[in-house]
């Protein structure tokens, strides 16, 4: 599987410009037309530490991560085994190595793969203000058959007229020069169309934009690895489009923001990861019970506590569907590639004004930071629609009954839309109320707002009709359907449900697109088999149904899957 | 503002007709009194006010004024009013609540809010207890206090002092009001929403029914016998000499409110995707690449 990808690996101690060499690549390889992917690696550490970037490229669009590297430049050796797991050298593999730092390390040279040295920081010395990273890129682009003009290209844009882009390409130059030849380095089938108009994008950057294109002004977050980027992003963003950014003391200050903000009227957004979403639970119960719409990203890493904070994990699912107190429904929803952070997010603040409910989006790691050059996102053409009342009578009720459940919200300014949202349980009217009847017509409808809804066929991703589904959401919705798209034997008789709404749950869609199906797979990247059990409880599944979790910090990869299929053929 | 126009709001205006959970004699109901007094004077139209709120007696008073109101979680009613009043900076936003709501749970916020200086105007009805859950120790409560079964001894810690709390933290106008005197806090409170910024009004509002002493409060509080400054240091030297009785102004700061940057010239959503697309003219791409 995958043999029509090439997987670069770039590695390097922190500040040594493994990233910009990754960055460039992607940009010139997508320029040349390669579909691609970047992921960044690194410690907890930002600077000092190891990082690596891995570059994935296919004249296909990608789905997942490669399990082995094609090609390895290493400018250093420190560290090198922390990325052992990451990096699987096979026999076609191809390692560089500067002989300046020494020893090629007994782990590498115990693979098989194909070591050949190049003096990168030598070759740096001879160009003014020349860097290894930039000779080492010379050498990739040259082993890859990236076009030398685009990487000049890519490297002007970074550069812009500084005095740097001169020593760069000097070093680049150096390396094409200097590039071993690739003689066993399997490349794979070119590109026959070139790049332009696709994107390249981040799945944090998407789910930011995502959020804009469906109105959201007000932005409000704390930072946290891994969803930092997110807030970056619309704290540029923002003001550009006149809307805000906050930079909140804690976790607890920005959800209130943006509960505060959609209050007034302005649809808003967070972004966290696990710590911060668990601070925000007990403020996402109150836009639950006053009703008030508020988006929140969850960015989910390596948990409980501080846990993995740079890898990507999906364990946040049980904290973000029960994790409120009290009878509390609310919307749950989860991207199922980079692209799709865009249109998730954007269906999440879309749903979430709609339905005048707080909206957690779990997006993870894997997602956020990967970069990815794919064909341009589509728009879902979802946008804010809150219910206000047109007209205020003297007799109005915020939480009147409707037959739908949303009842019209008035927000300050409006004359005689006057009311209190409340924490308490209250009446129709609003005012706080301990009444059985109030609490059972209050619950009732908050519930009934959701399940009567027509989520449409957004609910999940499906593809194929085989008797075998593969069930899964999130981020491991891509090794999954790299399974079908990619592999013609293996996949005829598969099926993929990825779903994207997670809550409320659609018994009756599943039930739908279950049909003919023998088998169940569930797959997913966690210990606690947390979407196996969810599914358990809220779907009639086939009697023949396994659970395949695993957790971070590496991704699951599509050879796992078929693993875990032959053993059950072969039972 | 013409004649006319004043008496188009009276302070009955800004009342609701619900009536207040509180017990006889608290001192709340001289702050909602002094609250629709303020609103009068200043006539803002009611739909223009939002109230906001966290948890406690005092946090119920939202409900009380005809307003917008939020009555929210426990300790968050000021990031809820920073999230409204910069996302609708034409409403007048006030905050309230009690001093357990405002310095212990939420007691990060404040600084925070203070720091800030987000145009809101912060009311503290201080009465050094915790009301609704039937009298536990606040963070202004004395230390040798020994009525709450969670520390018969006392708290045993001296209690914040949330004047000094507001002067150290940036707050833009700080001043100490009574209860017992809605007028003059009705005054203050006028003051204090004009002031551009973040004000910051304790207002001392006794609780006969857990600090039963308190109903002496009226008779111990006095005008400050200095003016109000904008110098900190002044402001700082005249708390050092407080005895927790000065009502009045103490701080009228000169500190810009927040202003979120806002771009000179804004754009259109479809210049920012544009930055994502893979292409070969240098300068457009400047997101793709350098991300």
């Amino acid at each position: 599987m995958a043999e029509d990808r090439l997987s670069i690996t770039v590695t390097g101690s922190g500040g040594a410009g493994v990233v910009t060499v990754g960055n460039i690549l992607l940009g010139a390889a997508a320029l040349t037309g390669w579909y691609a992917r970047m992921v960044r690696s690194s410690g907890p550490q930002i600077r000092g530490g190891e990082v690596a970037s891995i570059v994935c490229l296919s004249a296909q669009p990608i789905q997942s991560e490669s399990a082995h590297c094609d090609l390895l430049l290493a400018l250093d050796w420190k560290n090198i085994d922390r990325f052992s797991d990451e990096m699987l050298l096979t026999r076609h593999s191809m390692v560089v190595s500067d002989p300046a730092q020494g020893q090629v390390p007994a782990s590498i040279r115990s693979s098989s793969a194909r070591c050949v040295e190049v003096p990168f920081k030598k070759l740096a010395t001879t160009v003014s203000g020349g860097r290894t990273n930039m000779v080492a890129l010379g050498v990739a682009a040259q082993l890859a058959r990236i076009p030398h003009k685009y990487i000049q290209l890519e490297l002007e844009k970074i550069f812009q007229g500084d005095h740097r882009f001169s020593a760069g390409m000097e070093g680049v130059d150096a390396g094409f020069a200097a590039a071993p030849p690739g003689n066993g380095l399997e490349l794979p089938e070119a590109p026959t169309v070139l790049g332009a108009g696709r994107w390249s994008i981040t799945g944090n950057e998407a789910a930011a934009l995502g959020a804009l294109r469906a109105g959201v002004r007000i932005a409000a977050g704390y930072p946290i690895t891994p969803a930092t980027e997110i807030l970056e992003w619309l704290a540029s963003a923002l003001p550009k489009i006149g809307g805000t950014f906050i930079q909140a003391e804690d976790e607890l200050a920005a959800v209130n923001q943006v509960i505060g903000a959609s209050f007034g009227g302005v649809p808003a957004v967070t972004a966290t990861s696990g710590p911060g979403l668990a601070l925000m639970m007990e403020s996402l119960g109150l836009a639950v019970a006053a009703e008030v719409p508020a988006v929140v990203i969850d960015v989910m890493r390596g948990g409980p506590s501080t846990g993995i904070p740079t890898k990507s994990e999906q364990s946040d699912l049980n904290i973000a569907l029960y994790g409120l107190p009290g009878d509390a429904p609310h919307l749950v929803v989860a991207p199922t590639s980079v692209n799709d952070c865009l249109n998730v997010t954007q269906w999440a603040v879309h749903l979430s004004e709609r339905l005048q409910s707080p909206a957690i989006v779990l997006s993870s790691q894997a997602l956020g930071q990967t970069r990815a050059v794919d064909d341009k996102p589509d728009d879902w053409l979802f946008h804010t629609t809150r219910d206000t009342p047109d007209l205020l009578e003297d007799d109005y009720q915020r939480y009147r009954l409707t037959p739908e459940g949303v009842s019209p919200m008035s927000f300050p300014g409006m004359p005689g839309g006057q009311y209190t949202a409340e924490g308490l349980e209250h009446n129709e009217s609003g005012l706080p109320s301990v009444r059985a009847a109030d609490h059972l017509q209050q619950l009732g409808k908050r519930q009934e707002k959701l399940t009567r809804f027509d989520y449409g066929d957004y609910w999940a991703e499906i593809l194929g009709n085989g008797s075998t589904a593969i069930i899964t959401w999130g981020a491991t919705t891509g090794a999954a359907r790299e399974l079908l798209t990619c592999s013609r034997e293996l996949g005829d008789d598969l099926r993929l449900i990825a779903l994207r709404l997670l809550a409320p749950e659609q018994p009756e869609r599943m039930a739908i697109a279950l049909r003919g199906v023998r088998r169940v797979l569930v797959v997913e990247h966690s210990h606690g088999g947390q979407f196996y059990r969810y599914l358990r409880a809220c779907y009639d599944l086939p009697g023949d149904t396994r659970s395949f979790c695993r957790p971070g910090p590496l991704p699951i990869y599509p050879a796992e899957i078929v693993a875990q299929l032959e053993s059950w053929d072969s039972e | 503002m013409s004649d006319t126009a004043r008496q188009k709001f009276s302070a009955q205006c800004y009342k609701s007709d619900i009536k207040p959970i509180w017990c006889p004699g608290c001192g709340d109901f001289g702050v909602l009194a002094a609250i629709s007094r303020a609103l009068a004077f200043l006539q803002v139209p009611p739909e223009d006010v939002a109230v906001v709120s966290g948890i406690g007696c005092s946090s119920r008073i939202p409900a009380y004024l005809n307003a917008y109101g939020f009555h929210g979680v426990h300790g968050r009613a000021l990031p809820l009013a920073t999230g409204l009043k910069l996302a609708r900076p034409e409403l007048t936003v006030l905050v309230a609540g009690g001093d357990g709501d405002g310095f212990a749970i939420g007691g990060n916020h404040f600084l925070h809010a203070c720091r800030r200086n987000v145009d809101l105007t912060y009311i503290v009805m201080d009465n050094q207890v915790y009301g609704m859950t039937k009298g536990q120790a606040s963070p202004t409560t004395a230390p040798d206090w020994g009525l709450s079964e969670l520390t018969p001894e006392g708290p045993g810690m001296n209690p914040f002092y949330p004047l000094v709390l507001a002067l150290g933290s940036g707050a833009n106008f700080i001043a100490r009001a009574t209860s017992s005197n809605p007028g003059s806090t009705a005054d203050i409170l006028v003051e204090a929403i004009q002031h551009p910024g973040f004000s910051f009004v304790q207002v001392l509002s006794p609780c006969l029914t857990f600090q039963p002493e308190q109903r002496h409060w009226k008779k111990m509080v006095h005008a400050a016998p200095v003016e109000p400054t904008s110098d900190p240091a002044q402001a700082a030297r005249r708390l050092m000499t407080d005895d927790n009785f000065f009502v009045g102004v103490l701080f009228r700061g000169e500190r810009e409110p927040f202003h979120d940057p806002v771009a000179k010239t804004l754009v259109d959503l479809s210049t920012l995707e544009s930055t994502f697309e893979v292409c070969i003219t240098a300068g457009n791409s400047e997101q793709a690449s350098a991300g």
